[in-house]
């Protein structure tokens, strides 16, 4: 059976090279800060589950430290210039967007196939896994037809994908130490303190004002948390099992399912949801670290106020 | 009012003032977990451990970079140039109306639970912003670098917008499978449709007041120009 470990192993050993790669560029004066970066992600996605708890714990904190205290530049690989792109881009026309369709393609037909065929039952892939493995088989498979194709060195790959990886940087690793520290959040009680705060401030025998603070906690605490998948367990027990659906009987469906996207505007103004706030800045080369969420709150302010209305009149029937 | 059992909360202050004073994200956060684990009365061992372990739990995080490679590839070949040449073809489009195309095919993927199909290393940096920019370069004749920014972050904002407001209309994503276990610990026994249905107001109000927002940036990015 194909486990999580392959998916792994493979972008671990993508990291391997962006590190090898990083330490040869001699144009990055930190070239050696960036090779042990990516290199301990290498080592975590080829070995993390051998090394213990208290071994990928050091991993981390070294981790943090490289790109914490500025140990990591911007390497130089080597790359078309903007005059060959523009040749290039004319002369394949829109044959070029084919590889770039094939990722999703097969996450496409792969999850198809999985869910509606009895490839699925068959046991060839860990359950809940199988789109890693199909985004990992439709990159090489992208990679290999663009090698067939346009024949690029065999370097380009790796230095291509480090042009990006140097682009990103540590905020490429943030996510991950963010639901890290989403674990801390919650082994160390903040979301029953918080849960047990916002009940306190909640007026007596007010529909509205209960359902308001139900939201604005979940708004908030996925700010605080980076996702609405931690908010809602600690809101749900605190505001709304007991007070919104059991002694003011609203509907459970329509308080869960709408009180869930009430924290999903949370995550629309967090930075803790690094990789949908904080990594695209990168990815993009916004000057602004926060600039995404600048032009996020003008969406997420306004569907706010729509979903309080939406459960008030839709569950209070 | 300042009980011992909010003293956890110590993390939540440090990771605002953090952000707040713009010191490096990876510094606040690696202090905050350390300082909540010591304060909730744990050892410093049993604190680097849970952190370690909970890394290395979420690893399934970085397997998307597996895409840079290709995209890196694509991109050595004129990707982006030519997806500013496609869209130059249309003269219609403006920055604004092809996002909204694309938050609509977002949201409609992602409520099919295809939302990983698209995303901001595969779809945003390759092809969405570069055609983004190229629409209003070419409705305004050449934008500033201002403009530019604000026409980037929209690229990103809207796969965001379509993605959260799209997925929780498909039954099998993994928020409903929270919602309906949370609340079936207190006895409310709901199947995934009787929740997905419930997404759909948010959806359109989610499509509807983005939209009008990128209608306005079109109308912002005109003014600039004058």
């Amino acid at each position: 059976m194909i486990t999580m470990q392959w998916p792994y192993s493979l972008v671990g050993l993508m990291f391997g090279g962006f590190a090898f790669y990083s330490a040869l560029d001699r144009d990055n004066r930190k070239r050696f800060g960036n090779a042990a970066f990516w290199g301990l992600m290498a080592l975590s996605l080829l070995a993390g589950s051998w090394l213990g708890d208290l071994g990928n714990g050091v991993l981390v904190l070294a981790l943090a430290a490289i790109g914490g205290f500025g140990l990591m530049g911007r390497g130089a690989p080597e790359t078309t210039s903007q005059g060959e792109r523009l040749t290039w881009a004319h002369q394949l026309g829109d044959r070029l967007y084919l590889p770039a369709l094939v990722i999703p393609a097969v996450a496409l037909a792969g999850t198809l196939a999985f869910k509606y065929t009895p490839l699925g039952t068959l046991g060839w892939i860990e359950p809940q896994r199988e789109t890693f493995v199909f985004l990992c088989v439709g990159s090489l498979l992208a990679v290999a037809i663009i090698f067939a194709w346009l024949k690029p060195p065999p370097s380009a790959p790796l230095q291509e994908g480090r042009r990006l990886i140097d682009a990103i940087g540590w905020a490429a690793v943030l996510p991950q130490l963010l639901a890290a520290l989403g674990v801390v959040f919650a082994a160390a009680g903040v979301g029953e303190v918080i849960g047990g705060a916002a009940r306190s401030v909640i007026p007596e025998g007010n529909v509205f004002l209960t359902l308001l603070v139900f939201g604005v906690g979940m708004a908030l605490f996925t700010m605080i948390m980076g996702n609405a998948f931690a908010a809602f367990p600690v809101m749900a027990a605190a505001i709304g099992v007991p007070l919104l659906i059991q002694a003011y009987h609203g509907n459970p469906a329509v308080i869960g399912a709408i009180g869930m996207l009430t924290g999903f505007c949370g995550t629309l103004l967090t930075p803790m949801a690094a990789n949908f706030n904080v990594v695209p800045a990168a990815l993009l080369e916004l000057k602004d670290r926060n600039g995404v969420i600048k032009a996020q709150i003008g969406t997420a302010l306004p569907l706010f106020a729509v979903n309080i209305l939406l459960i008030y009149f839709l569950a209070f029937r | 009012m300042m009980l011992p059992q909010y003293f956890v909360l110590a993390g939540i202050v440090i990771v605002v003032i953090g952000f707040a004073l713009r010191l490096n994200p990876m510094l606040v956060v690696t202090v905050a977990a350390l300082a909540t684990g010591l304060i909730a009365g744990k050892g410093i061992v049993e604190v680097i451990s849970l952190l370690g372990k909970a890394f290395n739990d979420n690893r399934a995080i970085a397997v998307v970079w597996i895409v840079l490679p290709v995209i890196g590839l694509l991109e050595r070949f004129g990707l982006k140039e030519r997806a500013a040449t496609t869209i130059r073809r249309f003269k219609a489009a403006t920055a604004g109306r092809l996002l909204i195309l694309y938050l609509l095919f977002r949201q409609l993927t992602a409520a099919l639970g295809l939302n990983s199909i698209a995303g901001h290393p595969q779809t945003v940096r390759p092809l969405v912003a570069p055609m983004a920019l190229a629409a209003a370069e070419q409705q305004h004749g050449g934008i500033e670098v201002e403009s530019q920014e604000d026409v980037k972050a929209f690229a990103a904002a809207t796969d965001n917008v379509g993605n959260f407001f799209g997925e929780d209309i498909f039954i099998a994503i993994g928020s409903i499978v929270l919602i309906q276990s949370t609340l079936a610990t207190y006895g409310y026994r709901l199947a995934p449709l009787d929740l997905a249905i419930w997404a759909i107001p948010t959806a359109i109000a989610a499509f509807l007041i983005h939209s009008f927002r990128l209608l306005r940036l079109d109308r912002r990015l005109r003014r600039k120009r004058k």
